[in-house]
């Protein structure tokens, strides 16, 4: 026997943070909140890495009873963690970036008001973000689920004077609960048939009984059902089309609340769920080819819409639903590792882009919109230098982070389908435009700001890494953040670089216990059937490769090209293209498109769905207008309401009648 | 039965309904001290007799369970069953008196029958889940009906008050009067009124159809007790006008009592042809609770449609299978007499004189000036909502799966559903209080003892059954068997 | 003998009478004496299937039903003085305050 690992200290020590910040953190200086807040996570990080380090000694996987939690009749769940290859990359990657950040967020912090209550959110959600990935069962996965969605909405919502920002979160709330409703529905799927929520159970059960949960490739089997629910809350929780509307919204929270849930862990939480769940995906290939295909379009979307967004934060978060399209796409072609390996190295360079981003906004005073900025470069050299290096990253040049991970995505896919490999080669030559158009924006040129911020332009200063306490927002003058804030961009930094090194293959194997230790000998079959397939095509693998690098050079040729050597050019061009560029600079008026699907019928006839179609005030407005349709439902419901006692009795004699008569029915039958 | 012969009950048999007898001493009590104290100064001694009167219920009930079994001629069955539901009765009762407490001085209230009446109130509900024989159970259930139509009309000087006892009061009786005919109807069906002796006639063979008639009104009135659509009509006017801590005793109490009496009427006695009936009824009361609960911006009238839904989902777990769906049923009143109490606590603390401030916009800013209040309320409201670590997640968990393990994939789908939409407008408060300034001065007093202890225990026992339901459900496990046995 | 089925077919009509006064009358006190009527006719089927199944037990329901309709009576009646106290009027369709 191994002695304990005390795994359940992972997820409780930052809870005792959140607990002593939210009850005390009132009483306490800056200094103390933010020793609070970084000693606790601080701690699960090494927890996490001390159990890295002994991981090879120990027998995994490992379950770790804490408590006995529910025992009614036959189903059984108990407050248990789960350690195997798959649980220890995400606990590092959660632990890990997520103390950086929290490191960063103590300078970005510094001036706003209500410090205590933010560490304690954040604290609370690294709890929650631990449970769901540790769980060994699906209905604590489904606590720290809820959990870390409910962290996200009190955090986008934490400049709650602003009303956007109330409003985005009330969205993402919202929207995630319309994914729930699908996974809670696969949860009880699973007990009515398996009679339990251990990952041990259900997926031991599915592998012994292969006669009985045999891969569904006839036709939508049970198994097909779970899996296809299953991704409908994660298409929710991972912002998936057509569930992804909340994402770009939820940037109205504070920027390090958008590095590491909404681009660094939690939002990865629906790919790490596919990839727990892939006995059931791989006996579903239907389900896997849904996965597949929404992966591929969303990666496709997505970066379309980015590529015309102004607003430097909603270039990220598009680029975020993007690239969880590609984990998906990875997922959907079985390559779950690979999917695990871009999670991983999107972490550290998506968590990077937007802590640099939000320096950047930093320095010039909150602005946003990166039509305002350009000539950055000098003034705040530690932070382009960053960026850069998370550029060059995501967008898929060797040897940086993002071309190893997404290279063999692509790869993978391609044996698959040359449909997916095509549009994700598309894809990764627009990533690399958006995001060098970014960077050129934002960096180069001249500087575009404002009125006020041009006469400082004059005397613009960069102060350097200058220690303590950072100037407050909305003061002229650009100014580079302090070091605190640059401390963490240079850890990440380094590791966009080199967090590829370790090179796809030796991930795979690295994981291969999780992800191979379930097959079935049918798969096995199919995957050696293809075998000889797969080898005539492996030496074409530095083609494909070649091919993508160099829709990455592509990109930022045009880039280069539209916005550094002819910035006149784009504005040509959008005027081209009319329509078309409108439509995408409108997000494809998705919002729009959902008030009218949804929302409008309910409400009124179809003259006025074609007069919303256009109305600009319905953009981003869904939830709003589809709260106006819940109150015109609503309202019509009231008119049983009328107030008259006799209308009452009315209604009780309605019902009365109505009972009595189906019972007589019922009885003479 | 056989316990006719016995012209005398033993003593055993008054153990059997000895928190009945409690209460009832403690309610006298309070009568007759009553109009020997002084009226500015009775208040608080009469509230402390009444809260040691529920104390002592509660003891009374931990007694009783050791002493299982019949009494009274086969009218009482004490069995897990029914401690239970005294346990919870009682409990809500010494909570709400709790609440009162401040309430009553707020609103300057001065009679003293106020506690009394929530005594027989609950001397009506305990007996309404041990009794066992129709005529014992109309008899708890007018018990209960009665006291509560009078404190509906409490706040006698406000016209919405007396509007609202009024209104329950007539439909209340004349649901009563369906209830009655049913019982006739059962008993010209079967030649008897005990629940025990029903079943054995209705499970020996093909019911006559003046059984499914009994079944048929006996289900339209106490369907109306829970406020299940479509006999829910009464329930947001009620609600809205009663006194606040009196919504949050009906709202739970009484409703837990007559789901134990509906648990044992459809399931102890073997009603025919329920399935559909329910399957109806529980789709209705869900959605027309949550769609009418959108628009309200009185929080009383909103937490009033919040609890039709609320009956709806309970509901469902009646046209599961018995035996799992009698625990998740019972698991359900638990959790939400937990976290409904708890609401209508904080409700009728923020009320103030007159109940001047029970809308939305009241609320606005309340997470700035009364943090702790604030963040209680959002634990009741997250709970409501159905958020795991909460117990509104355990008892719509155990409810749905339930239902599930029934095939009853549709309603659970309208169910789902429903409690999504629903958590658009308890959101909407929680928004208000933390994401907009306040709009006005509402005054917010500081948090007094009493019901400060009340907000305390409906918290903690709303966490508990979140974190840890296990026991709770075991325990409801087992008195499903006892039920079916 | 009168068959039994004359006593429930008088008794029945004597609740729909009650049910159809409830509905229509605007008196509060009419409405509330056609809950009694309702209550009556449920009494006189307990009569009649007492005396069908020669059981002694449905005429004491009776009597414990006459009890109640007194407690009963004697509470609303309190109530109703109460609403025609705030309100001056004993018209149903004017006490509706609380709507919607």
């Amino acid at each position: 026997m191994t002695p304990s690992l005390h795994l359940v200290l992972i997820p409780i020590l930052p809870l005792i943070g959140a607990a002593v910040n939210g009850l005390l953190g009132k009483r306490f200086s800056r200094q103390a909140v933010a020793t609070v807040a970084l000693a606790f996570c601080g701690a699960a990080f090494a927890m996490a890495l001390w159990i890295a380090l002994r991981f090879s000694s120990l027998p995994i996987p490992l379950t770790e009873y804490v408590a006995p939690w529910i025992r009614a009749g036959s189903f059984q769940a108990d407050f248990a963690f789960y350690l195997d290859q798959l649980s220890l990359v995400m606990m590092l990657v959660v632990t890990g970036v997520g103390f950086l950040i929290h490191i960063y967020a103590v300078g970005y912090m510094w001036e706003e008001g209500g410090f205590y209550r933010f560490f304690s959110y954040l604290n609370l959600f690294m709890f929650f973000m631990l449970t769901l990935v540790l769980a060994n069962n699906y209905l604590l996965m489904f606590i720290g689920w809820e959990g870390v969605g409910l962290a996200s909405y009190l955090l986008i919502g934490f400049w709650f004077t602003k009303d956007a920002a109330a409003a985005a979160g009330k969205k993402a709330f919202i929207v995630n609960r319309i994914g729930d409703f699908g996974f809670l529905i696969a949860l009880f799927l699973l007990i009515k048939h398996f009679g339990s929520l251990n990952f041990a159970d259900v997926f031991g059960t599915i592998v012994e009984n292969s006669t009985q949960y045999p891969v569904e490739t006839a036709g939508a089997g049970l198994l097909t059902a779970i899996g296809l629910l299953l991704m409908v809350g994660a298409a929710g929780k991972s912002a998936q089309l057509p569930l992804y509307v909340w994402l770009p919204d939820a940037m109205e929270g504070p920027t390090p609340v958008s590095a590491l849930i909404h681009a660094a862990t939690m939002v990865t939480a629906g790919v790490y769920m596919v990839a727990r769940s892939h006995v059931i995906f791989d006996r579903a290939p239907m389900a896997l080819t849904v996965v597949a295909i929404v992966g591929t379009l969303t990666a496709l979307f997505a970066a379309t819409i980015g590529i015309c967004q102004t607003d430097i934060k909603k270039v990220l978060a598009y680029s975020t639903i993007s690239q969880l399209g590609y984990m998906f796409l990875a997922c959907g072609v079985a390559a779950y590792s690979a999917g695990i390996f871009h999670l991983m190295t999107h972490a550290f360079f998506k968590g990077l882009l937007f802590l640099a981003a939000g320096s950047v906004i930093h320095a010039i005073g909150g602005e946003q919109d990166m039509r305002k900025m350009g000539g950055l470069r000098d003034h705040i050299p530690a932070t382009f230098w960053t960026m850069t290096a998370a550029t060059f990253a995501i967008a898929g040049f060797p040897p940086f982070a993002g071309f190893f991970s997404k290279d063999e995505i692509l790869w993978r896919a391609s044996q698959v389908s040359l449909a997916y490999w095509g549009i994700g080669v598309f894809t990764a030559f627009l990533t690399s435009f958006y995001m060098f158009r970014l960077w050129f924006l934002t960096f180069f040129g001249e500087y575009r700001g404002d009125q006020e911020a041009t006469q400082a332009h004059g005397g613009i200063h960069a102060t350097g890494s200058r220690a303590g306490v950072p100037a407050p927002h909305g003061h002229s003058g650009i100014h580079e953040s302090p070091k605190i804030m640059l401390i963490p961009l240079a850890i990440l930094a380094i590791l966009s670089v080199m967090g590829g090194w370790i090179g796809a293959h030796r991930f795979e194997l690295f994981l291969a216990p999780v992800f191979s230790s379930h097959q079935t000998a049918h798969l096995v079959a199919l995957t050696s059937e293809q075998a000889g397939q797969i080898t005539a095509m492996e030496h074409l693998e530095w083609v494909f490769t070649a091919i993508s690098v160099a829709a990455a050079a592509l990109g930022l040729y045009l880039a280069w090209l539209l916005y550094r050597d002819r910035p006149q050019l784009p504005q040509r061009i959008a005027n081209a293209l009319g329509g078309f560029y409108h439509a995408v600079a409108n997000k494809y008026y998705v919002d729009e498109l959902y008030a009218v699907l949804f929302v409008k019928p309910v409400v009124d006839g179809s003259t006025s769905i074609l007069w919303h179609g256009v109305d600009q005030n319905v953009i981003d407005d869904t939830l709003n207008d589809s709260a106006e349709a819940a109150r015109d439902v609503s309202d019509s419901v009231r008119h049983m309401q009328s107030g008259n006692l006799r209308s009452y009795a009315g209604w009780v004699a309605l019902g009365a009648a109505g009972v009595i008569a189906y019972m007589i029915w019922m009885g003479t039958r | 039965m056989n316990g006719a012969a016995q012209v005398t009950p033993q003593a055993v048999e008054y153990i059997r309904i000895l928190p009945e007898i409690v209460l009832t001493i403690f309610g006298i009590i309070i009568m007759m001290l009553d109009p020997l104290m002084d009226e500015r100064r009775s208040q608080r001694t009469l509230g402390a007799v009444g809260l040691v009167g529920a104390l002592a219920a509660i003891v009374a009930t931990l007694y009783q369970s050791q002493y299982p079994g019949v009494g009274f001629w086969g009218m009482v069955n004490v069995d897990s069953f029914s401690v239970f539901f005294h346990f919870l009765v009682t409990a809500v009762t010494a909570v709400v008196i709790l609440t009162s407490y401040e309430y009553m001085e707020v609103q300057q209230i001065r009679a003293g029958e106020y506690y009394g009446l929530i005594l027989f109130g609950a001397v009506g509900m305990c007996l309404m889940s041990s009794a066992v024989e129709l005529v014992l159970i109309f008899i708890a259930l007018e018990i209960s009906s009665i006291s509560t139509y009078i404190l509906a009309g409490f706040r006698r000087r406000a016209a919405i008050s007396s509007e609202s006892s009024v209104k329950y009061f007539l439909l209340g009786s004349f649901a009563t009067a369906f209830f009655l005919y049913g019982v006739a109807l059962m008993f010209g069906a079967t030649g008897s009124t005990s629940i025990a002796v029903i079943g054995q006639v209705l499970a020996s063979g093909q019911p006559p159809v003046l059984a499914y008639v009994g079944i048929a009104l006996m289900f339209v009135g106490l369907g109306f007790k829970v406020a299940a659509a479509p006999f829910h009509v009464w329930t947001p006017d009620v609600y809205e006008g009663a006194p606040a801590p009196i919504v949050g005793f009906m709202s739970t109490a009484p409703k837990a009592a007559v789901f134990a009496v509906l648990l044992r009427i459809l399931f102890e006695a073997h009603a025919p042809g329920r399935l559909w009936l329910i399957w109806v009824v529980a789709a209705l009361s869900m959605t027309l609770g949550n769609i009418g609960a959108l628009v309200q911006d009185n929080v009383k009238r909103l937490l009033a449609y919040s609890s039709i839904a609320h009956a709806g989902y309970l509901l469902v777990a009646f046209a599961a299978l018995p035996a799992n769906g009698i625990p998740a049923a019972m698991f359900y009143t638990a959790s939400y007499a937990a976290m409904n109490v708890g609401a209508f606590a904080v409700v009728s603390h923020l009320a103030s004189a007159g109940e001047r401030y029970v809308t939305m916009e009241d609320y606005a800013g309340l997470g700035r000036r009364s943090p702790l209040l604030a963040a209680t309320l959002t634990i009741f409201l997250l709970s409501l909502i159905g958020i795991p670590a909460t117990g509104g997640f355990f008892a719509k968990f155990y409810v749905f799966s339930a239902a599930l393990q029934a095939n009853l994939v549709g309603l659970v789908i309208i169910g789902v559903l429903n409690s999504a939409v629903g958590a658009y407008y308890y959101l909407r408060v929680i928004v208000v209080m933390y994401m907009r300034e306040a709009r006005q001065e509402v005054p917010v007093s500081p948090v007094p003892l009493g019901l400060g202890v009340a907000l305390a225990i409906s918290a903690v026992a709303t966490i508990y059954l979140g974190v840890l339901p296990g026991r709770v459900l075991e325990y409801a496990t087992r008195s499903a068997g006892d039920l079916l046995r | 003998m009168v068959p039994l089925s004359y006593y429930l077919v008088l008794s029945g009509i004597l609740f729909a009478c009650g049910v159809t006064g409830f509905l229509i009358k605007r008196n509060i006190i009419t409405i509330f004496m056609s809950i009694e009527l309702m209550l009556n006719g449920v009494n006189l089927s307990f009569v009649a299937f007492a005396a069908q199944w020669g059981k002694l037990s449905g005429q004491i329901f009776v009597f414990f039903v006459m009890v109640v309709a007194a407690a009963e009576a004697a509470v609303g009646l309190a109530i109703i003085i109460a609403v025609y106290r705030t309100r001056e009027t004993l018209n149903v369709d004017q006490v509706n305050l609380l709507k919607l």
